[in-house]
């Protein structure tokens, strides 16, 4: 799915590229820093204790968790930059993408590189022989893996419109509910696997978010009655 | 493949003259991204009014020259507004060039993790004599370090070389070496190539089909890079063969080597292409001086020019200015004209090429195109695919590079929007692509390997 959003609505539009590959970097670069940061930890504490190596690791997490929302931040702050100068450079005084336009591509950006982090390795060894959960781990792993990236995909999309949309306005809570938000998701994982715990609360913040979004997109309830009519 | 490698004396002198022709060649001409500044439009205003100053600066530069040979036509309101339509097209440029770069990736990549061959170590190049097979860390550094300098030294020796050529107008010379070091990429490494692919995926096939479909391939690849032919397919032959020559060499240089040289190669860019007694310059100031296209088989074009405007000196002699006025009705033209035939990207060595080419834009209504040295395509390549190659942290490391590269290349972009003048397009993403390289494989994949192996998602 974050690929046919790709597809269908970046593709066609350079400039959104650039944000998109623009926006993975940032994620990149934060994930760089957080994973320097526990690799330090990790380098100087005692590697068997299992439980303090555990007690790394969910810092470790959430550490980073706050790291992508503060690079999103600044990447923010790099395109509000960048709207001023395209406005200055049109023609005709009107940017040529729009805020939250950018807002969406920056979060597919964002979601796009998690997502790849997260799957891609798992998919490579998903294509050469073997077991799933053969030393006694659940055999859903797959599944569950993919849909919780899809989920994470989406929700990165949502939460950078809702970031962006808190930036412009100054509302602080939109920013803080899309930070606490992300340290729940992260956290809800941490219940796998007992995949209800993590998947399902991930799942009803999405569509929360989701519906957000839109609202704050200037979608509302009639829009999507009136599309789904239409269709029908 | 041992007698390969005896062999490669010849073998390994196409790569070499290719290699060291390539980065001889582009002066990296800034390519002419005034489009990609959309996004970083921060440094916009700036820009505008170093462009008010700078005049034809981009629209020479289009043509990749020295931001000198802009100098005289400046200053005119007009180039301003011109300026401003150019970058709005600036990131069309970006994508025309992020798309060779991402596809010439792919196939190493791809080539690189199927194909057994180009990661099985069975010999190297000539010219990186020393082995890295020792037993001490100080002695495997001193090799690749070894190495790297005589690397270096061929291909700055190769690059002057080439320079005098065209000097001292050895024009036969130049091309004669230049078609036999095609021919010697579209046939041979064409064949060990389908060879090894062939032999991965265990299709048979016999030889006289193998001799008709490499004898056509090759045939056609060397019309459409030094003649005419369509542009896409031209593309394509360029991507082919810089994928070709960058399996080459992943496949040969020994590990360490390949980073030190990867380094090492960037920062002779930067030199060779900013400090005024580089052979680069040199090279694109004579080009610029003549008038005169570069050698088409050195570098990547994504403007619809070669096919009608080969280097036809007489055209060329219009001056870039003067090839900015002809263009077109409207400003657009005039903007695109220039920046058109002359944004060549950092291909390092062949600085001057497009001028013919933009005097016959006029007739078309194009888009403006942006050049790229196929040495630098190759780099790329060579990065991404050792790091497809060694790294085992497999495709999370493969990914980062990738991004950081292109990263690199839209920064380099939008650098010679700024600045005008040509560029080098290796250091940026070379030095992104390793620290991302480095820092993935070692801090990044241990942690995202903890986080998977626990289903955790950050």
């Amino acid at each position: 799915p974050a690929f046919g959003l790709f597809i269908f609505t970046i593709a066609r539009d350079p400039l959104r590229i650039i944000i998109l590959i623009a926006g993975a970097f940032f994620w990149l670069v934060s994930l760089l820093l957080s994973s320097l940061i526990w690799f330090i930890a990790v380098k100087a504490s005692d590697p068997q204790d299992e439980r303090l190596q555990k007690g790394l690791l969910i810092f470790g997490v959430m550490f980073s968790v706050l790291l992508q929302e503060a690079f999103r931040f600044l990447y923010y702050k790099l395109l509000r930059k960048a709207i001023e100068g395209l406005v200055a450079l049109s023609e005709d005084g009107c940017s040529p993408i729009s805020i939250q336009q950018m807002a969406y591509v920056a979060g597919v950006g964002f979601g796009l590189m998690s997502g790849a982090f997260s799957m891609i390795n798992l998919l490579a060894d998903a294509l050469g022989p073997g077991t799933v959960g053969i030393h006694g781990d659940s055999q859903l792993y797959f599944l569950t893996s993919a849909f919780m990236t899809m989920v994470l995909i989406f929700l990165h999309t949502f939460w950078g419109i809702l970031f962006f949309h808190g930036c412009e306005h100054r509302r602080w809570w939109e920013i803080a509910a899309v930070v606490i938000m992300h340290l729940a998701v992260s956290g809800s994982s941490f219940c796998n696997p007992l995949y209800v715990g993590s998947l399902v609360p991930s799942y009803l913040l999405m569509v929360a978010a989701a519906a957000w979004a839109y609202l704050l997109s200037g979608g509302s309830a009639q829009n999507v009655r009136r599309f789904l009519l239409c269709k029908c | 493949m041992i007698t390969f490698m005896n062999n490669s004396d010849s073998e390994e002198e196409p790569c070499n003259e290719r290699t060291s022709l390539m980065s001889a060649e582009s002066p990296p001409v800034p390519s002419y991204q005034d489009g990609l500044q959309a996004s970083e439009a921060g440094e916009a205003q700036a820009h505008r009014k170093r462009r008010a100053g700078s005049s034809r600066g981009p629209n020479n530069i289009a043509g990749g020259e020295m931001s000198g040979s802009g100098a005289p036509v400046r200053e005119s309101a007009l180039e301003n507004e011109e300026e401003e339509l150019t970058l709005k097209y600036g990131a069309k440029h970006v994508i025309m060039l992020f798309v060779p770069v991402t596809l010439c990736m792919i196939v190493v990549v791809a080539t690189i993790k199927s194909v057994r061959f180009y990661t099985e170590k069975n010999g190297q190049l000539i010219y990186t004599p020393f082995s890295e097979d020792t037993p001490s860390v100080g002695q495997r550094l001193l090799n690749s370090v070894l190495n790297t300098i005589i690397m270096i030294s061929v291909i700055i020796v190769m690059t002057v070389f080439l320079v005098l050529l065209y000097k001292y107008r050895c024009y036969k010379f130049i091309h004669g070496w230049l078609i036999l070091s095609s021919l010697m990429l579209l046939f041979l490494f064409t064949y060990i190539y389908l060879g090894e692919v062939l032999k991965t995926y265990n299709v048979a096939m016999d030889y006289p089909t193998l001799f008709i479909v490499i004898w056509n391939f090759g045939a056609v690849g060397m019309i459409c890079i030094h003649w005419k032919g369509p542009l896409q397919l031209q593309q394509a032959y360029l991507i082919m063969i810089s994928a070709l020559m960058a399996l080459v060499f992943i496949k040969y240089l020994p590990e360490w080597s390949a980073w030190v040289i990867l380094g090492a190669i960037s920062i002779y860019d930067l030199m060779a292409v900013l400090c005024p007694k580089g052979p680069l310059r040199m090279l694109v100031e004579t080009a610029q001086e003549r008038n005169e296209p570069i050698f088409p088989a050195l570098i990547y074009s994504s403007a619809m020019m070669w096919t009608v405007g080969m280097a036809k000196p007489d055209t060329a002699a219009r001056g870039p200015s003067q090839q900015t006025w002809d263009a077109a009705e409207d400003g657009r033209e005039h903007l695109r004209s220039p920046s058109h035939a002359e944004s060549q990207m950092s291909e390092r060595r062949n600085p001057v090429p497009t001028r013919p080419v933009t005097s016959l834009e006029e007739l078309e209504e194009e888009e403006r195109g942006v050049k790229l040295g196929l040495g630098d395509f190759i780099f790329y390549s060579v990065l991404v695919g050792k790091a497809a190659a060694t790294a085992s942290g497999d495709w999370n490391t493969t990914l980062a590079c990738f991004v950081a590269i292109l990263i690199g290349l839209c920064l380099t972009l939008l650098l010679l929007a700024v600045f005008k003048k040509a560029l080098p397009a290796l250091p940026i993403s070379i030095t992104f692509g390793l620290i991302f390289y480095f820092s993935t494989d070692n801090l990044v994949r241990p942690f995202m390997d903890t986080l998977a192996s626990h289903q955790l998602y950050i």
